[in-house]
């Protein structure tokens, strides 16, 4: 039995894909550092991340995998949900020990699995494009605050990039405290933790902070909203397979009404 | 706070919202200016409103001041509303500053007509215009063309638009000269005729010239109005057929009558259709995305959509010599064709099967829907149903469930009395 442990990154975790071929040890569980509990039986790997070694095996994957195959591995990793690690694992091996392509056996339960989680964090990643709202602040930078299910903020980067290249933006995830932060030529990530602040209000804009004319436009958006609506044709139950309660805390129009 | 605004903005937006098209997909327009904006690829709704309908643009008329007088439209010149008017400015300082906030994709402006055909366009274009130039706005623009505007203008507005539309409205001449006795179809249709021919020119000179200015990119698309006339389905489907083939449509949008006033030319509904409306969007997926002619969905026989069971369904019964099909072997075309499977089901179906034979725990596991499906197909000839079944029993068990004919028959009762209550 074999315990291998990594610090978290993806980079580590394609490492220990390297160093169990490298010992064709092949392991019972894979675990960040930080959380792994010292087991009575069998082996504990530490695993250094080694970006060489990493490297190796995203090329090796490139090479029998497709781009959408590929991304499917990354979506695993930003999934981020018990066991993804091993999923990831027995997804690299059986593409490895396998002489032919393997994508598209939807007969295997992990490439199922991964192919479903592929589609679980593509959809909460278009949730966050979508339901993104930027506040204006008093010194011109458009705002915003997530807490998605899965880690999509590196994923949305790019999309708002190409959208709002003339406009400083940043979006912070408060339930994994870091952000993107857009300065009209690049993108960082950011950590933006205010110690002076409790949890809940972690990440979030104060009114006073805001542009003059930001709680007027929330207020038109508002009555456009409410206007758009047909009450005749209403139908709270595709309402909400549409828009979930837990995504309302980020959108404006479904805050109290401002006028 | 500018209060004439609010007021505006709840006048124009209650009169654009019977124009049911939202979409924001299909652009090609990037942001290569370090501008505002980008519009390629898919679309994005940014919110969902409490009928359920997607809020992906900035909805608006121009203004609903109107010299016609349909019947069917609550900014007909007889109807008692509000009137209100935007001015350029103000429509252009909306739509930037909700684009900014991430609320909308872009702009939808339509407007009434007010003075002329081309008075109104001209305004419209001239909307679209500033936005693409002086705010460098490369978000989406769906602009409403008015029939009987000159070509000049259209041409305009689709260097700017994405996508261009000109309503139909009324799936008849005779139900036009009755209800929009100032329209007519000619004139509905040379606008159309004409952004077609464009679209076409646009396509051949970007053939030749890479940098060749884009138009319309998004293509255009039409409305029809459902139940407020007496066509029946198969008149209405056979109508988009056409729009679809003769003047490529991007979309046909439908919108069952929301009853909006009390004009005597109109019959009288007190509910919209939604149900029925549904159906015929089904039915125009059917023809768009499963290859399925408009003629194997209704024919004389049956001119309307059953309204209990899905189109496809409804072919499926009435065509049960193509079933039992066996998934494992069947081709993806004819799989598109079992009732509760969709292309995204049959695609994972012809990608699995090459590796292994299929069961139905691999349908299952893939989230292929069998309770409609397993009627119809095998896999490794084996079926789920023991027994063989007419389609009248089928249609039954599907509707009411596998348990005693007799709760079956209640709960179809049932439903009769509500309805006729």
């Amino acid at each position: 039995m074999f315990h291998y442990t990594y610090d978290g990154s993806f980079e580590g975790l394609l490492t220990v894909v390297f160093e169990a071929y490298e010992r064709k040890a092949w392991p019972t569980t894979i675990e960040p550092e930080h959380l792994a509990q010292p087991s009575m039986f069998g082996e504990t790997v530490q695993v250094t991340t080694d970006e060489e070694k990493a490297n190796r095996v995203w090329q090796g994957l490139k090479k029998r995998l497709s781009a959408s195959a590929l991304e499917s591995l990354y979506y695993t990793y930003l999934w981020e949900q018990s066991g993804f690690e091993r999923l990831i694992f027995d997804y690299a091996r059986l593409v490895f020990d396998s002489p032919e392509s393997v994508e598209g056996n939807y007969t295997a339960p992990f490439i199922l699995q991964v192919q479903q989680i592929h589609k679980q964090v593509h959809r909460e990643k278009h949730r966050m494009e979508a339901f993104v709202r930027f506040q204006k602040t008093a010194d011109g930078l458009y705002y915003a605050s997530i807490a998605p299910d899965f880690n999509v903020l590196p994923l949305i980067v790019r999309h708002f990039e190409k959208r709002y290249a003339d406009q400083r933006w940043a979006i912070y995830d408060s339930s994994r405290r870091y952000g993107a932060y857009y300065d009209l030529q690049h993108t960082a990530f950011v950590q933006l933790e205010n110690p002076a602040l409790s949890p809940k209000q972690q990440g979030r804009l104060q009114t006073d902070q805001f542009d003059e004319n930001e709680t007027r436009y929330q207020m038109l958006w508002q009555v456009y909203f409410d206007h758009v609506n047909i009450p005749e044709r209403k139908n709270p139950k595709l309402h909400l397979r549409h828009i979930p309660k837990r995504y309302w805390k980020y959108l404006s129009e479904k805050q109290p009404r401002l006028l | 706070m500018n209060d004439k605004i609010i007021g505006k903005l709840k006048i124009l937006a209650d009169a654009a919202k019977y124009d049911v098209s939202c979409s924001s997909s299909g652009g090609k327009r990037k942001n290569e200016n370090k501008g505002l904006g980008n519009a390629e690829g898919m679309g994005i709704c940014h919110s969902y409103t409490e009928d359920g309908r997607c809020v992906s643009l900035l909805k608006i008329l121009l203004t609903n001041f109107c010299i016609y007088d349909c019947a069917y439209c609550v900014t007909r010149k007889s109807n008692d509303v509000q009137r209100a008017a935007f001015t350029v400015q103000e429509v252009v300082d909306l739509t930037i500053n909700f684009y900014r906030r991430n609320y909308i994709e872009g702009l939808f402006l339509s407007s009434g007509i007010f003075k002329d055909a081309d008075y109104t366009m001209e305004r419209l274009v001239r909307v679209a215009r500033k936005l693409r130039q002086e705010e460098k706005f490369n978000g989406y623009i769906h602009l409403k063309t008015i029939p009987g505007a000159s070509e000049e203008l259209i041409k305009e507005a689709g260097l700017y638009a994405d996508r261009l539309s000109v309503n139909i409205e009324l799936p008849s001449e005779q139900s036009l000269q009755s209800l929009a006795p100032e329209k007519n179809y000619a004139e509905i249709l040379m606008p159309m005729d004409s952004i077609k021919n464009q679209l076409v020119q646009a396509k051949e000179e970007v053939k030749l010239f890479k940098a060749a200015p884009k138009f319309a990119p998004a293509g255009q698309s039409t409305q029809l109005i459902v139940g407020a006339t007496s066509e029946s389905d198969r008149q209405i489907l056979q109508l988009s057929d056409q729009l679809y083939k003769g003047y490529s449509l991007k979309r046909v949008y439908y919108s069952g009558y929301v009853p909006v006033s009390t004009d005597s030319r109109l019959s009288i509904i007190t509910e919209p259709p939604i149900i029925r409306e549904n159906r015929i969007y089904q039915a125009d997926w059917l023809m768009r995305f499963y290859g399925f002619d408009v003629k194997e969905i209704l024919d004389e026989a049956n001119p309307n959509l059953d309204l209990d069971i899905d189109p496809k369904l409804g072919w499926a019964l009435r065509n049960r010599h193509f079933f039992p099909l066996e998934i494992n072997t069947a081709d993806y075309e004819m799989i598109l064709r079992v009732p509760g499977i969709g292309v995204k089901s049959a695609k994972k179906i012809v990608s699995a099967r090459r590796f292994a034979p299929l069961h139905f725990d691999h349908l299952r596991q893939m989230g292929v829907v069998l309770k409609r499906a397993k009627y119809f197909i095998t896999c490794q000839t084996k079926s789920l149903q023991r027994q063989d079944f007419d389609s009248e029993q089928l249609r039954r068990r599907i509707l009411f469930g596998e348990g005693s004919v007799r709760s079956a028959l209640l709960t179809q009762q049932l439903d009769l009395f509500r309805k006729v209550g």
